[in-house]
């Protein structure tokens, strides 16, 4: 319903993915794929195992190139941009594994993703002022490591690691924050964390979350969409999806 | 932990202890032919420290560092060739005036490629521009469509090969195998004399002490940090808004710079550039000085190429036939036992010792580490 009502408004969306398709070597792992994020919204997908989940947030951050089909988000078109361009206009990514700088301490990760001297000689001429540490210090304390900042990343807990590359998303300050599932492999303590952290870091931005845990899905989804073999399968609120005879066949039966 | 500028203070006292070693120890302990010699091995380290930052630290091994080496030393040789192939010095020549291996090769006048050479201005300017101009290009080409690891090392040994073939090849325009030799005189100052070769080793051991200085600057900007996170992570780097081809063009490039610095006074200090300084093995060579110094420790990677090569001039006096594989035996030994060479065995025996004596000297100086300190 939602989709059919929004179609003919699309100003509202902060991304509209239309059409969107890539190939494989003839395998679509997206199979023109649409759907809208709203300002404000926590979206989470769900689906099987190859559903093309993580294969969506690679053609918005630019990772992939699309076959077909196009990603707006606010007013620009993103497919056509560069990973680093598609940051600029405000588009941040986790990534499925913690993927953060293990030789480099928590602050340094940090630092690098301060938005400001990423060219070659902007990086040269950076200087570490007290705008970068309370900024630093900040997101450190949303994070819950603020503790850890001088020690060498390598040495976090894994549910650290997601934190902190959440962490380093949040100081780019995207508009548009996409998480890949980042309660995998976390205690049920540390969900219970990043569920109140995802409640925190929603205000003035939108978030797509991929996430397996029905459990962690409800805490904090506002809607679902379904992802089955590249398409959307259902898509609404937590408990339309959930009763959705479809869904339950292919996803949350087993 | 207190810094000297961009130093932090144990840095800035080994660069204080290295200065006093090559500017006082080795002048001073060195009659002028070993010391002639440690400054040629000392031109090796600029190629070191260039690889320190781009391999050890932004993960990016080129094993053709010997082309800007080479590029560096014939720049530089190529204005020393035209000052010595003066009219008057070459009257027996069917075209004098031109250097001594054209006219062999039956060359009538000076091909256009060496006539900026006449000036030494333009010489100093290609010595750095044209292999860092080369580097830029190889490294636009390559990091651009995202070539790397093995395969970028293959490519650059390749270029390395073939730009050796090149200068063998063409000799009426090189000096072919050759290369350029019997280099007399740089704006009249004889450079074969004694005297020179002080002066000249002196001003190599600043220039070297300059390129180390300039390696830890870059090392402790952002940048240097951002090359360990694209060694780490290089999807992370670029997923947070930097464009990773352009660092790692800038690192190579930086690192084609001093190696063709070092090239240059290379020239200067031994009298000739050939192509056996430019190909495979030289390139190899050096990357097995820094990896024998500790691939992340710029000083380590003087003290490496000064040891490796001295071990090669000992060794090799009596052992010439057994050197290359020893070479090899201890490339294999330093990255399977000490994968970050001396500096990695410094840190882990040496350091500690060394900061407890002093932390029982001057208790004052034992504090903690700050928020934010670097790891290393
Ligand atoms: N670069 C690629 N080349 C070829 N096939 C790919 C590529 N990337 C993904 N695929 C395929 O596309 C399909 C979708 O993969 P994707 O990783 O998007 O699934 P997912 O929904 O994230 O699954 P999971 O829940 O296991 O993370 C899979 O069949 C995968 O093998
Ligand atoms: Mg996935």
């Amino acid at each position: 319903m939602h989709t059919i009502a929004r179609d003919a408004a699309a100003p509202d969306f902060l991304l509209s993915v239309e059409g969107l398709t890539v190939s494989f070597d003839g395998f679509k792992a997206v199979n023109d794929l649409s759907f809208y994020v709203d300002k404000n919204e926590i979206r989470v997908i769900i689906g099987p195992n190859g559903a093309g989940k993580t294969t969506v947030l690679d053609l918005i951050c630019g990772r992939t190139k699309a076959t077909a089909g196009s990603i707006r988000f606010r007013d620009i078109e993103l497919t056509r941009l560069s990973e680093n361009r598609i940051v600029e206009a405000g588009v941040g990514r986790k990534f499925q594994t913690p993927s953060i700088y293990e030789d480099l301490t928590v602050f340094e990760n940090l630092e690098i993703s301060f938005p400001r001297g990423r060219s070659v000689f902007g990086a040269l001429a950076f200087r570490r002022d007290a705008a970068v540490s309370e900024r630093i210090e900040e997101i450190a304390e949303m994070i819950f490591l603020k503790d850890h900042l001088a020690e060498r990343a390598a040495f976090l807990s894994h549910g650290q690691k997601q934190w902190l590359e959440i962490g380093m998303l949040l100081i780019q300050d995207p508009e548009l924050l996409m998480l890949d599932e980042p309660v995998a492999g976390m205690s049920v303590a540390e969900r219970r964390k990043t569920a109140e952290l995802l409640h925190k870091i929603i205000v003035g931005r939108s978030v797509i979350v991929i996430e397996h845990d029905m459990k962690f899905v409800e805490d904090i989804a506002h809607r679902v969409t379904v992802l089955h073999q590249g398409k959307v399968l259902s898509e609404g609120s937590m408990e339309r999806v959930k009763n959705d005879p479809k869904v339950v066949e292919v996803y949350l039966g087993h | 932990m207190e810094r000297i500028g961009f130093l932090k203070t144990s840095e800035a006292v080994g660069i204080a202890i290295l200065a006093a070693l090559i500017l006082i120890v080795l002048p001073l302990g060195l009659d002028i032919f070993r010391l002639n010699l440690a400054g040629k091995y000392l031109t090796y380290a600029f190629v070191a420290i260039g690889l320190v930052l781009c391999w050890g630290h932004g993960g990016i091994l080129s094993l053709g560092q010997g082309m800007f080496f080479g590029l560096g030393g014939y720049a530089m040789a190529m204005f020393l060739k035209l000052e010595a192939s003066s009219p008057e010095a070459t009257k027996i020549q069917s075209t004098p005036g031109i250097p001594d291996f054209m006219d062999w090769n039956q060359l009538t006048e000076l091909p256009w490629f060496w006539q900026p050479f006449h000036s030494l201005t333009l010489s100093l300017v290609a010595v750095v521009l044209v292999p860092t101009a080369f580097a830029f290009l190889i490294g636009t080409a390559m990091f651009k469509r995202r070539v790397g690891g093995v395969y970028f090392a293959i490519i650059t040994q390749a270029i390395a090969a073939i730009l050796t073939i090149l200068i063998v090849g063409q000799q009426g325009y090189t000096g072919g195998i050759n290369g350029i030799t019997d280099l007399r005189t740089l704006k009249g100052w004889d450079i074969r004399t004694d005297e020179a070769k002080y002066v000249l080793y002196f001003v190599n051991a600043g220039l070297l002490l300059a390129a180390v200085a300039a390696a830890y600057f870059v090392r402790q900007s952002k940048l240097g940090r951002i090359l360990v996170a694209m060694r780490d992570k290089e999807d992370r780097v670029r997923f947070s808004g930097y464009n990773v081809a352009n660092f790692k063009t800038f690192v190579f490039c930086l690192a084609a710079a001093l190696s063709a610095i070092g090239g240059a006074m290379f020239t200067l200090q031994v009298g000739f550039m050939s192509p056996s300084f430019v190909g495979i093995v030289p390139s190899i060579e050096m990357v097995i000085y820094t990896a024998v110094g500790g691939r992340l420790s710029i000083l380590g990677a003087v003290y490496g190429t000064l040891l490796v090569n001295w071990a090669k001039t000992s060794f090799s006096e009596s052992f010439p036939e057994l050197w290359l594989l020893g070479l090899g035996g201890l490339f294999i030994a330093v990255v399977l036992a000490f994968p970050n060479g001396l500096a990695g065995i410094y840190a882990d025996t040496i350091a500690p010792r060394l900061s407890r004596l002093l932390r029982r000297a001057r208790p004052a100086l034992g504090g903690t580490v700050p928020a934010g300190a670097p790891a290393e």
